[in-house]
């Protein structure tokens, strides 16, 4: 492939995967509202399109033509930095994540990918532990104490929850054997006794599994772990002082993140776009792409399920659980992995 | 060529953020000044091959410890640092001092001869089955004594900032 291809094909890509992420954000916001409703006994979003469905599209237009304060007591440059930070950060991680299989284009042909980089894993743990600048420096421009406070606390929160959720993929790579996310998903296929799925979740990573499923909440500053934000005591959190575009761009890197999260757990524990594979060729090539974004859909569902199901935590709480529960867990989880991996080298 | 030209551009702004960093009069500018310092030499490491140094770079200083370092800024609201007249004796003996340190260094560079040949990216070994052989195979008693270094100066450190009434009174819930 020469280079000229390489950049084309590259830059359609790139394009491609950022218009589907940033359409997925406003399809969750929209899912949100939505499924939200129905578990209050709420119809959500309808005027607006069939079913509601063309609310983001108005929500977007609403966002632009808003009034974008800027209070006179905000640290300029940091505040208008802070959002773009969170965004950008947000919406980087997705280029190492890997969608489906090869694909043929006739003389050419590409993998479902923007780039497959043989430290894929540690590129979206290193982004996403970047993204923790947007909140923090959003709540100490913002000069106010409710911002202050919940900067304070996500950054706190962001850097607790991250080791465990380091440590929880730590049995994956073990058994995988590698920091490629195509290479984890390759090792995951095939079926256990004729039906089970040699899924990593089903492959004595289970516990690794819900570690990484809490902490990713906390990471993504989710209910039940939204202290940064928690209205009935910081009013908004770090975006307090943040109206129009600025504070839809909080919301679209929230949302972003949590697109990120789900395909991180599909691919390390979910098996990626392995599934069942059946029907003619040309279903055959879409089947692998529909099977990933089932799970994403599904991780997405959960996320709303649980938000609109559990209480908020308290502040020590949060902080107990993290260091006093996941992270011995976690540990433990990689010492179980370590030793029946060596084990079965030996019998071998 | 191409990878000549990203690593002199991240080098320079990677002396840019560190010229920065000593300039800005707010402890806050400062630290995202070295926010960027760590992130240009992690492009400069992936640029020479240490892909597995690059992501721990920026994971651990730039993703980690630079956090800590500005959840401290803020929880102290350090003020803007006050500007003095700095000593004439400084500016006559330090300003030469640091151009000819600067000489000797590069000049010491540039004549080892084996430090002028371009390196390519796989010719060092940087991948991580790589360090992992030489962490945890060829230097694992030094990497196993650091760790249980590492493991003391947190205990020291745990020690230091627990009051001795707060124990009191933890002893006194428990039993």
């Amino acid at each position: 492939m020469s280079i000229t291809t390489f950049i084309i094909i590259s830059i359609i890509k790139s394009v491609a995967v950022v218009g589907i992420l940033l359409t997925a954000v406003a399809y969750s916001v929209w899912l949100e509202r939505k499924v939200s409703a129905h578990i209050q006994n709420r119809w959500g979003p309808t005027r607006v399109g069939p079913f509601g469905l063309l609310q983001p599209l108005a929500d977007g237009v609403k966002f632009i033509f808003k009034e974008d304060l800027t209070q006179p007591h905000v640290y300029k440059p940091l505040y208008i930095a802070a959002p773009i930070l969170a965004v950008v950060f947000a919406i980087t991680s997705i280029s190492v994540i890997p969608f489906g299989n090869w694909v043929d284009l006739g003389p050419w042909g590409t993998y479902l990918q923007i780039t497959d980089l043989n430290i894929g894993l540690l590129v979206v743990l290193g982004i996403t532990s970047m993204g923790v600048y947007g909140i923090a420096l959003a709540g100490w421009s913002s000069n106010n104490k409710y911002s202050l406070l919940g900067g304070l606390r996500a950054s706190a929160q962001m850097i607790s929850y991250e080791v465990s959720l380091g440590l929880s993929l730590v049995g994956v790579l073990i058994m995988a054997g590698s920091l490629s996310l195509r290479e984890i998903v390759d090792s995951q296929g095939g079926v256990f006794w004729h039906f089970i799925p040699r899924w990593n979740i089903f492959h004595g990573q289970t516990l690794a599994f819900f570690i990484y499923l809490i902490s990713a909440y906390a990471e993504t500053n989710r209910t039940p772990f939204d202290l940064p934000e928690a209205e009935s005591e910081l009013v908004a959190g770090y975006h307090t002082e943040y109206s129009a575009m600025k504070f839809a761009m909080f919301f679209m890197a929230e949302y972003a993140n949590m697109v990120t999260v789900s395909c991180v757990a599909t691919l390390l524990f979910l098996g990626g776009w392995h599934g069942p594979i059946f029907g003619p060729p040309i279903l055959q090539a879409v089947m692998p792409v529909f099977w990933f974004c089932l799970k994403v859909f599904f991780f997405m569902f959960l996320y709303v399920w649980v938000r609109w199901t559990l209480p908020r935590f308290r502040y020590d709480q949060l902080m107990a659980f993290g260091w006093k529960v996941l992270l011995p867990l976690a540990m433990a989880n990689i010492v179980y992995t370590a030793l029946v991996v060596a084990l079965r080298a030996q019998h071998r | 060529m191409f990878h000549l030209i990203l690593f002199l551009f991240f080098g320079a702004i990677c002396v840019a953020g560190a010229v920065n960093l000593l300039v800005q009069s707010h402890p806050i500018n400062s630290a995202l000044s070295l926010v960027v310092v760590m992130a240009s030499l992690a492009a400069e490491y992936l640029l020479l091959g240490a892909e597995f140094v690059a992501a721990v770079q920026v994971i651990v200083y730039a993703g980690a410890i630079m956090v800590l370092f500005l959840i401290t800024i803020m929880l102290l609201n350090a003020g803007k640092e006050e500007r003095t007249k700095s000593s004439r004796v400084a500016t006559l003996l330090g300003v030469p001092a640091v151009m000819i340190g600067a000489v000797l260094v590069a000049w010491t560079l540039l004549h080892r001869s084996n430090m002028q040949t371009p390196v390519h990216i796989g010719a060092l070994p940087g991948n991580v089955q790589d360090i992992a052989r030489l962490l945890f195979h060829d230097f694992l008693l030094p990497f196993e004594v650091t760790s249980v270094l590492i493991l003391i100066a947190i205990m020291g450190a745990v020690v230091l900032a627990s009051r001795p009434e707060a124990v009191d009174r933890g002893a006194r819930k428990d039993g």
